[in-house]
Protein backbone atom coordinates (compact mmCIF):
# COMPACT_ATOMS: atom_id res chain seq x y z
CA UNK A 1 0.00 0.00 0.00
CA UNK A 2 1.52 3.94 -0.83
CA UNK A 3 2.02 5.81 1.70
CA UNK A 4 -0.63 9.26 1.87
CA UNK A 5 2.18 11.30 0.42
CA UNK A 6 2.77 8.82 -2.42
CA UNK A 7 -1.46 8.60 -3.02
CA UNK A 8 -2.21 12.08 -2.78
CA UNK A 9 -0.67 13.47 -5.94
CA UNK A 10 -2.98 10.82 -7.86
CA UNK A 11 -6.05 12.17 -6.51
CA UNK A 12 -8.08 14.30 -8.32
CA UNK A 13 -8.86 16.51 -5.26
CA UNK A 14 -5.18 17.33 -4.86
CA UNK A 15 -4.32 17.57 -8.49
CA UNK A 16 -1.77 19.83 -9.53
CA UNK A 17 -0.17 20.78 -5.80
CA UNK A 18 3.16 20.99 -5.82
CA UNK A 19 5.30 19.05 -3.58
CA UNK A 20 6.02 21.11 -0.54
CA UNK A 21 2.20 22.01 -0.59
CA UNK A 22 1.18 18.52 -0.74
CA UNK A 23 3.62 17.28 2.05
CA UNK A 24 2.11 19.70 4.16
CA UNK A 25 -1.31 18.80 3.75
CA UNK A 26 0.13 15.07 4.06
CA UNK A 27 1.36 15.86 7.38
CA UNK A 28 -2.14 16.04 8.85
CA UNK A 29 -3.59 13.18 7.57
CA UNK A 30 -3.78 9.55 8.57
CA UNK A 31 -4.84 5.96 7.15
CA UNK A 32 -8.28 5.17 8.97
CA UNK A 33 -9.77 1.53 8.00
CA UNK A 34 -13.03 0.98 9.18
CA UNK A 35 -15.66 -1.87 9.42
CA UNK A 36 -18.63 -1.87 7.53
CA UNK A 37 -21.14 0.10 10.01
CA UNK A 38 -18.71 2.05 11.37
CA UNK A 39 -19.26 5.82 11.04
CA UNK A 40 -16.62 8.50 10.38
CA UNK A 41 -18.84 11.16 11.75
CA UNK A 42 -22.58 11.76 13.21
CA UNK A 43 -24.71 14.40 12.56
CA UNK A 44 -24.29 17.51 15.04
CA UNK A 45 -20.64 16.30 15.86
CA UNK A 46 -17.88 18.53 16.07
CA UNK A 47 -16.36 18.96 11.94
CA UNK A 48 -12.87 17.80 12.95
CA UNK A 49 -12.09 15.53 10.07
CA UNK A 50 -12.36 15.14 6.41
CA UNK A 51 -12.26 11.95 4.47
CA UNK A 52 -11.17 11.09 1.00
CA UNK A 53 -12.01 7.09 0.98
CA UNK A 54 -9.05 5.17 -0.50
CA UNK A 55 -11.09 1.51 -1.01
CA UNK A 56 -14.87 0.69 -0.23
CA UNK A 57 -18.07 3.29 -0.34
CA UNK A 58 -19.53 5.54 3.12
CA UNK A 59 -23.20 6.01 3.20
CA UNK A 60 -24.10 9.34 3.82
CA UNK A 61 -26.87 9.34 6.02
CA UNK A 62 -29.58 11.38 7.22
CA UNK A 63 -32.34 10.47 10.19
CA UNK A 64 -36.09 11.25 10.11
CA UNK A 65 -38.38 10.73 12.61
CA UNK A 66 -41.00 9.54 10.20
CA UNK A 67 -39.15 7.83 7.16
CA UNK A 68 -35.72 6.31 9.37
CA UNK A 69 -32.80 6.32 8.38
CA UNK A 70 -32.16 7.54 4.56
CA UNK A 71 -28.58 7.55 2.34
CA UNK A 72 -29.03 10.75 0.59
CA UNK A 73 -25.44 10.37 -1.34
CA UNK A 74 -22.62 7.86 -1.07
CA UNK A 75 -18.73 8.38 -1.87
CA UNK A 76 -17.20 5.74 -3.26
CA UNK A 77 -12.48 5.28 -4.48
CA UNK A 78 -11.53 8.59 -5.06
CA UNK A 79 -14.38 10.90 -3.05
CA UNK A 80 -14.09 13.65 -0.73
CA UNK A 81 -16.23 12.91 2.31
CA UNK A 82 -16.88 16.29 4.21
CA UNK A 83 -16.50 20.16 4.13
CA UNK A 84 -17.84 21.31 7.57
CA UNK A 85 -14.09 21.42 8.72
CA UNK A 86 -14.23 24.68 6.96
CA UNK A 87 -17.70 26.31 7.62
CA UNK A 88 -17.90 27.64 10.75
CA UNK A 89 -19.84 26.29 13.23
CA UNK A 90 -17.31 23.28 12.34
CA UNK A 91 -20.23 20.72 12.71
CA UNK A 92 -20.92 17.75 10.66
CA UNK A 93 -24.30 17.79 8.84
CA UNK A 94 -25.39 14.17 8.14
CA UNK A 95 -23.98 10.63 9.46
CA UNK A 96 -21.02 9.27 7.68
CA UNK A 97 -21.22 5.60 7.78
CA UNK A 98 -18.84 2.94 5.88
CA UNK A 99 -21.14 0.93 3.86
CA UNK A 100 -18.58 -2.19 3.53
CA UNK A 101 -15.17 -2.53 4.25
CA UNK A 102 -13.46 0.99 3.65
CA UNK A 103 -10.24 2.56 3.83
CA UNK A 104 -9.80 6.82 4.05
CA UNK A 105 -7.38 9.05 4.56
CA UNK A 106 -8.70 11.07 7.50
CA UNK A 107 -7.15 14.48 7.25
CA UNK A 108 -7.72 16.76 10.81
CA UNK A 109 -9.40 19.62 10.16
CA UNK A 110 -8.09 22.04 12.92
CA UNK A 111 -4.24 21.39 11.80
CA UNK A 112 -5.34 22.24 7.76
CA UNK A 113 -7.44 25.00 9.24
CA UNK A 114 -4.34 26.15 10.91
CA UNK A 115 -1.72 25.60 8.12
CA UNK A 116 -4.33 27.41 6.06
CA UNK A 117 -4.27 30.69 8.22
CA UNK A 118 -0.53 30.73 8.31
CA UNK A 119 -0.08 30.17 4.28
CA UNK A 120 -3.25 32.07 2.68
CA UNK A 121 -2.15 30.32 -0.87
CA UNK A 122 -2.68 26.79 0.56
CA UNK A 123 -6.14 28.14 2.04
CA UNK A 124 -6.85 29.64 -1.10
CA UNK A 125 -5.66 26.38 -3.22
CA UNK A 126 -7.95 24.06 -1.09
CA UNK A 127 -10.60 26.46 -0.50
CA UNK A 128 -11.27 26.23 -4.12
CA UNK A 129 -11.08 22.42 -4.32
CA UNK A 130 -13.63 22.11 -1.38
CA UNK A 131 -15.82 24.31 -3.28
CA UNK A 132 -15.92 21.90 -6.75
CA UNK A 133 -17.09 19.67 -4.43
CA UNK A 134 -19.23 21.63 -2.40
CA UNK A 135 -20.77 23.07 -6.08
CA UNK A 136 -21.05 19.19 -7.71
CA UNK A 137 -22.89 17.77 -4.53
CA UNK A 138 -25.11 21.23 -4.63
CA UNK A 139 -26.02 20.51 -8.40
CA UNK A 140 -26.95 16.87 -7.84
CA UNK A 141 -28.97 17.63 -5.23
CA UNK A 142 -30.60 20.43 -7.07
CA UNK A 143 -31.51 17.90 -10.02
CA UNK A 144 -32.48 15.25 -7.62
CA UNK A 145 -34.92 17.78 -6.36
CA UNK A 146 -36.79 17.73 -9.45
CA UNK A 147 -37.56 13.74 -9.18
CA UNK A 148 -37.02 13.13 -12.28
CA UNK A 149 -37.82 9.51 -11.92
CA UNK A 150 -41.37 10.13 -9.86
CA UNK A 151 -43.73 13.08 -9.96
CA UNK A 152 -42.97 14.37 -12.99
CA UNK A 153 -43.83 12.01 -15.34
CA UNK A 154 -47.46 11.89 -13.82
CA UNK A 155 -49.17 11.53 -17.52
CA UNK A 156 -48.92 8.57 -20.33
CA UNK A 157 -46.41 10.86 -22.01
CA UNK A 158 -44.26 9.69 -19.36
CA UNK A 159 -44.92 6.19 -19.64
CA UNK A 160 -42.86 5.19 -22.15
CA UNK B 1 -65.93 -10.89 -18.53
CA UNK B 2 -62.74 -9.63 -19.88
CA UNK B 3 -62.15 -6.10 -18.85
CA UNK B 4 -61.47 -5.15 -22.43
CA UNK B 5 -63.86 -5.44 -24.87
CA UNK B 6 -63.05 -7.34 -27.49
CA UNK B 7 -64.00 -4.77 -30.93
CA UNK B 8 -65.11 -5.59 -34.31
CA UNK B 9 -61.83 -7.38 -36.32
CA UNK B 10 -60.50 -5.19 -39.05
CA UNK B 11 -57.89 -6.41 -41.76
CA UNK B 12 -54.45 -5.69 -41.40
CA UNK B 13 -53.00 -3.46 -43.11
CA UNK B 14 -56.81 -1.94 -44.16
CA UNK B 15 -55.05 1.73 -42.58
CA UNK B 16 -52.27 2.99 -40.85
CA UNK B 17 -54.41 4.64 -38.30
CA UNK B 18 -56.19 1.08 -37.31
CA UNK B 19 -54.52 -1.03 -34.71
CA UNK B 20 -54.28 -4.89 -34.95
CA UNK B 21 -55.44 -7.22 -32.63
CA UNK B 22 -53.25 -8.43 -30.12
CA UNK B 23 -54.36 -10.52 -27.09
CA UNK B 24 -52.84 -10.38 -23.86
CA UNK B 25 -50.88 -13.65 -22.72
CA UNK B 26 -49.06 -12.71 -19.79
CA UNK B 27 -48.41 -9.36 -17.23
CA UNK B 28 -45.55 -9.22 -14.81
CA UNK B 29 -46.22 -6.43 -12.10
CA UNK B 30 -42.03 -5.21 -12.22
CA UNK B 31 -42.43 -2.34 -9.58
CA UNK B 32 -45.46 -0.66 -7.54
CA UNK B 33 -45.61 1.21 -11.00
CA UNK B 34 -44.87 -0.05 -13.81
CA UNK B 35 -45.61 -4.02 -15.49
CA UNK B 36 -44.68 -5.61 -18.09
CA UNK B 37 -47.57 -6.80 -21.00
CA UNK B 38 -46.80 -9.90 -23.31
CA UNK B 39 -49.11 -10.01 -26.08
CA UNK B 40 -49.66 -12.37 -29.44
CA UNK B 41 -51.17 -10.83 -32.50
CA UNK B 42 -54.59 -12.49 -33.09
CA UNK B 43 -53.99 -12.74 -37.03
CA UNK B 44 -50.67 -14.81 -35.87
CA UNK B 45 -48.48 -12.18 -37.60
CA UNK B 46 -45.76 -11.05 -35.58
CA UNK B 47 -44.98 -7.95 -35.37
CA UNK B 48 -40.98 -7.01 -36.51
CA UNK B 49 -38.81 -4.06 -34.72
CA UNK B 50 -35.87 -2.70 -34.42
CA UNK B 51 -34.79 -1.46 -31.17
CA UNK B 52 -35.90 1.57 -29.82
CA UNK B 53 -38.53 1.70 -31.77
CA UNK B 54 -42.73 2.42 -30.41
CA UNK B 55 -45.58 0.89 -31.13
CA UNK B 56 -49.25 3.10 -30.42
CA UNK B 57 -50.75 0.43 -27.92
CA UNK B 58 -55.17 0.92 -27.36
CA UNK B 59 -57.29 0.27 -24.53
CA UNK B 60 -60.20 0.54 -26.77
CA UNK B 61 -62.72 2.79 -25.15
CA UNK B 62 -59.82 4.89 -23.01
CA UNK B 63 -57.15 5.83 -25.80
CA UNK B 64 -54.03 4.99 -27.57
CA UNK B 65 -50.64 5.44 -26.23
CA UNK B 66 -47.18 5.63 -27.39
CA UNK B 67 -44.72 2.71 -25.65
CA UNK B 68 -40.94 1.42 -26.71
CA UNK B 69 -40.65 -2.22 -27.26
CA UNK B 70 -39.01 -3.59 -24.25
CA UNK B 71 -38.27 -7.20 -26.11
CA UNK B 72 -36.13 -8.83 -27.97
CA UNK B 73 -35.97 -7.79 -31.45
CA UNK B 74 -34.86 -10.91 -32.60
CA UNK B 75 -36.44 -13.70 -30.69
CA UNK B 76 -39.41 -15.02 -31.82
CA UNK B 77 -42.28 -14.61 -29.19
CA UNK B 78 -44.83 -12.53 -27.70
CA UNK B 79 -44.56 -8.80 -27.92
CA UNK B 80 -43.47 -7.14 -25.25
CA UNK B 81 -44.26 -3.69 -23.57
CA UNK B 82 -42.81 -2.02 -20.11
CA UNK B 83 -45.07 0.33 -19.00
CA UNK B 84 -45.32 2.55 -16.36
CA UNK B 85 -48.93 3.41 -14.79
CA UNK B 86 -49.48 6.96 -14.72
CA UNK B 87 -51.85 7.97 -16.83
CA UNK B 88 -55.36 6.90 -18.10
CA UNK B 89 -54.45 4.97 -20.88
CA UNK B 90 -51.51 3.44 -18.94
CA UNK B 91 -53.86 2.98 -15.78
CA UNK B 92 -56.24 1.01 -18.28
CA UNK B 93 -53.73 -1.17 -19.48
CA UNK B 94 -52.12 -1.85 -16.26
CA UNK B 95 -55.53 -3.33 -15.32
CA UNK B 96 -55.90 -5.56 -18.62
CA UNK B 97 -55.77 -9.10 -17.66
CA UNK B 98 -54.79 -12.08 -19.42
CA UNK B 99 -56.85 -13.07 -22.58
CA UNK B 100 -57.69 -9.48 -22.93
CA UNK B 101 -57.38 -7.73 -26.27
CA UNK B 102 -55.31 -4.50 -27.31
CA UNK B 103 -54.66 -2.71 -29.83
CA UNK B 104 -51.63 -2.34 -31.76
CA UNK B 105 -50.32 0.12 -34.67
CA UNK B 106 -46.68 0.37 -35.68
CA UNK B 107 -43.82 -0.18 -35.04
CA UNK B 108 -42.82 3.19 -36.04
CA UNK B 109 -39.96 5.57 -35.02
CA UNK B 110 -35.98 5.58 -35.68
CA UNK B 111 -34.22 2.76 -33.71
CA UNK B 112 -31.07 2.90 -31.70
CA UNK B 113 -28.65 0.99 -34.64
CA UNK B 114 -26.25 -0.32 -32.28
CA UNK B 115 -24.45 -2.41 -35.67
CA UNK B 116 -22.74 1.48 -35.86
CA UNK B 117 -20.84 0.32 -33.15
CA UNK B 118 -19.67 -2.67 -34.11
CA UNK B 119 -15.53 -2.89 -33.11
CA UNK B 120 -16.19 -0.23 -30.06
CA UNK B 121 -17.21 0.32 -27.04
CA UNK B 122 -20.80 0.71 -26.01
CA UNK B 123 -22.48 3.05 -23.10
CA UNK B 124 -26.15 2.43 -22.33
CA UNK B 125 -27.34 5.33 -19.83
CA UNK B 126 -30.60 4.70 -18.77
CA UNK B 127 -32.95 6.60 -16.41
CA UNK B 128 -35.82 5.60 -14.34
CA UNK B 129 -38.55 3.46 -16.81
CA UNK B 130 -35.53 4.65 -19.78
CA UNK B 131 -34.10 1.43 -19.56
CA UNK B 132 -37.06 -0.48 -21.14
CA UNK B 133 -36.76 1.10 -24.57
CA UNK B 134 -32.93 0.04 -24.06
CA UNK B 135 -33.49 -2.92 -23.51
CA UNK B 136 -33.79 -4.04 -27.37
CA UNK B 137 -30.63 -2.81 -27.65
CA UNK B 138 -28.99 -4.52 -24.83
CA UNK B 139 -30.02 -7.91 -25.68
CA UNK B 140 -28.86 -7.36 -29.50
CA UNK B 141 -25.75 -6.14 -28.08
CA UNK B 142 -25.24 -8.95 -25.85
CA UNK B 143 -25.99 -11.21 -28.44
CA UNK B 144 -23.75 -10.65 -30.52
CA UNK B 145 -20.93 -10.14 -27.81
CA UNK B 146 -17.80 -10.52 -29.52
CA UNK B 147 -18.96 -7.85 -31.76
CA UNK B 148 -18.12 -5.19 -29.92
CA UNK B 149 -16.12 -3.42 -27.30
CA UNK B 150 -16.07 -2.66 -23.98
CA UNK B 151 -19.93 -2.94 -22.87
CA UNK B 152 -21.24 -0.87 -19.78
CA UNK B 153 -24.53 0.05 -18.39
CA UNK B 154 -25.53 3.05 -16.58
CA UNK B 155 -28.73 3.03 -14.83
CA UNK B 156 -30.04 5.28 -12.41
CA UNK B 157 -33.28 4.90 -10.42
CA UNK B 158 -35.68 6.84 -7.37
CA UNK B 159 -34.66 4.20 -4.82
CA UNK B 160 -33.79 0.17 -5.13
CA UNK B 161 -37.17 -0.81 -4.94
CA UNK B 162 -37.99 1.09 -8.47
CA UNK B 163 -35.20 -0.93 -10.44
CA UNK B 164 -36.46 -2.80 -13.27
CA UNK B 165 -35.23 -5.94 -14.90
CA UNK B 166 -32.90 -6.41 -11.52
CA UNK B 167 -32.25 -10.38 -12.04
CA UNK B 168 -31.67 -9.84 -15.73
CA UNK B 169 -28.79 -6.75 -14.45
CA UNK B 170 -27.11 -9.68 -12.77
CA UNK B 171 -26.84 -12.06 -15.96
CA UNK B 172 -26.15 -9.11 -18.25
CA UNK B 173 -22.73 -8.59 -15.57
CA UNK B 174 -22.26 -12.43 -16.70
CA UNK B 175 -22.44 -11.70 -19.78
CA UNK B 176 -19.57 -9.45 -20.09
CA UNK B 177 -21.41 -6.22 -19.65
CA UNK B 178 -19.97 -3.21 -16.76
CA UNK B 179 -23.09 -2.48 -14.89
CA UNK B 180 -23.20 0.38 -12.79
CA UNK B 181 -26.60 1.18 -10.86
CA UNK B 182 -27.47 4.03 -8.88
CA UNK B 183 -30.61 5.29 -6.76
CA UNK B 184 -31.70 9.07 -5.80
CA UNK B 185 -31.75 7.70 -1.66
CA UNK B 186 -31.87 4.24 0.03
CA UNK B 187 -32.75 2.59 3.35
CA UNK B 188 -29.96 2.29 5.36
CA UNK B 189 -30.10 -1.91 3.82
CA UNK B 190 -29.20 -0.27 0.55
CA UNK B 191 -25.75 -1.18 0.41
CA UNK B 192 -25.37 0.11 -3.51
CA UNK B 193 -24.52 3.59 -4.92
CA UNK B 194 -26.67 6.48 -3.85
CA UNK B 195 -26.06 9.97 -6.56
CA UNK B 196 -26.59 11.11 -10.29
CA UNK B 197 -26.43 8.50 -12.86
CA UNK B 198 -23.87 11.42 -14.32
CA UNK B 199 -22.00 10.33 -11.21
CA UNK B 200 -21.06 6.83 -12.89
CA UNK B 201 -20.02 8.78 -16.09
CA UNK B 202 -16.16 9.06 -14.42
CA UNK B 203 -15.91 5.03 -13.07
CA UNK B 204 -16.89 3.59 -16.36
CA UNK B 205 -14.93 1.34 -18.14
CA UNK B 206 -14.78 3.11 -21.79
CA UNK B 207 -12.93 4.30 -24.52
CA UNK B 208 -14.89 7.72 -24.94
CA UNK B 209 -13.08 8.42 -28.54
CA UNK B 210 -14.85 5.39 -30.53
CA UNK B 211 -17.87 4.58 -27.69
CA UNK B 212 -21.12 4.91 -29.32
CA UNK B 213 -23.43 6.43 -26.35
CA UNK B 214 -27.28 5.79 -26.30
CA UNK B 215 -29.08 7.80 -23.38
CA UNK B 216 -32.72 6.89 -22.12
CA UNK B 217 -34.75 8.68 -19.68
CA UNK B 218 -36.37 11.92 -18.79
CA UNK B 219 -35.03 14.82 -20.92
CA UNK B 220 -33.51 16.92 -17.98
CA UNK B 221 -31.32 13.65 -17.08
CA UNK B 222 -30.72 12.92 -20.86
CA UNK B 223 -29.23 16.90 -20.82
CA UNK B 224 -27.29 16.14 -18.17
CA UNK B 225 -25.91 13.11 -18.84
CA UNK B 226 -24.76 13.87 -22.46
CA UNK B 227 -23.03 16.91 -21.25
CA UNK B 228 -21.49 14.78 -18.80
CA UNK B 229 -20.16 12.27 -21.68
CA UNK B 230 -18.99 14.95 -23.63
CA UNK B 231 -16.96 15.97 -20.83
CA UNK B 232 -15.25 12.98 -20.41
CA UNK B 233 -14.64 13.19 -24.50
CA UNK B 234 -17.34 11.35 -26.24
CA UNK B 235 -18.23 13.03 -29.62
CA UNK B 236 -21.58 14.64 -29.15
CA UNK B 237 -22.10 13.00 -32.79
CA UNK B 238 -21.59 9.01 -31.07
CA UNK B 239 -24.21 10.15 -28.52
CA UNK B 240 -28.06 9.22 -29.06
CA UNK B 241 -30.87 9.90 -27.31
CA UNK B 242 -34.77 8.45 -27.42
CA UNK B 243 -36.84 11.82 -27.18
CA UNK B 244 -40.10 11.78 -25.34
CA UNK B 245 -43.04 13.85 -26.80
CA UNK B 246 -46.70 13.74 -27.26
CA UNK B 247 -46.92 11.09 -30.20
CA UNK B 248 -50.26 10.47 -31.30
CA UNK B 249 -50.73 9.08 -34.97
CA UNK B 250 -47.11 7.72 -35.08
CA UNK B 251 -46.97 8.93 -38.56
CA UNK B 252 -46.00 12.42 -39.12
CA UNK B 253 -49.40 13.41 -40.16
CA UNK B 254 -50.96 15.00 -36.84
CA UNK B 255 -47.99 16.96 -35.62
CA UNK B 256 -49.12 16.59 -32.30
CA UNK B 257 -45.31 15.43 -31.32
CA UNK B 258 -43.75 17.92 -33.11
CA UNK B 259 -39.91 19.58 -31.79
CA UNK B 260 -39.68 22.57 -34.05
CA UNK B 261 -38.44 20.81 -37.51
CA UNK B 262 -38.50 17.62 -36.12
CA UNK B 263 -41.81 15.13 -35.72
CA UNK B 264 -40.15 12.69 -33.14
CA UNK B 265 -42.56 9.74 -34.33
CA UNK B 266 -41.10 9.73 -37.61
CA UNK B 267 -37.78 12.04 -37.26
CA UNK B 268 -37.70 10.05 -33.67
CA UNK B 269 -37.77 8.88 -31.07
CA UNK B 270 -34.13 8.07 -31.32
CA UNK B 271 -31.79 10.98 -32.41
CA UNK B 272 -28.13 11.87 -32.56
CA UNK B 273 -27.44 14.39 -29.57
CA UNK B 274 -25.60 16.50 -31.87
CA UNK B 275 -28.99 17.36 -33.95
CA UNK B 276 -31.12 17.93 -30.90
CA UNK B 277 -27.97 19.50 -28.52
CA UNK B 278 -29.77 23.15 -29.10
CA UNK B 279 -33.37 22.14 -28.73
CA UNK B 280 -33.10 19.99 -25.27
CA UNK B 281 -32.09 23.62 -23.63
CA UNK B 282 -34.64 25.72 -25.22
CA UNK B 283 -38.13 26.49 -23.95
CA UNK B 284 -41.03 26.20 -25.34
CA UNK B 285 -40.32 24.18 -28.20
Amino acid sequence: MRTIEQYLPDHPFFAGLDGPTLALVAGCATNVSLAAGEYLCREGDPADQFFVVRRGRVAIEVHSPTAGTLVIDTADEGDVVGWSWLVPPYRSSFDARAAEATGVVAFDGACLRGKCEADSRLGYELMQRVTQVMNLRLEAAQVRLLDLYGAMGTTDAAAR
Amino acid sequence: MPLLAEPTAVQPGASEMVPRLFRLVERRQDTADTFTILLEPNDGVPLAFSPGQFTMLSAFGVGEVPISVSGDAHATGPLQHTVRDVGAVTHALSRASVGDVLGVRGPYGTGWDVGDAHGRDVVFVAGGIGLAPLRPAVLEVLSHREDFGRVVLLYGARSPEELLFVDELKQWEGQGMEVLVTVDYGRESWAGRVGLVTKLIPRAGFDPMSALALICGPEIMMRHTALALVGRGVRSSRIRVSLERNMRCGIGLCGHCQYRELFVCVDGPVLPYAQVTGLLGLREV
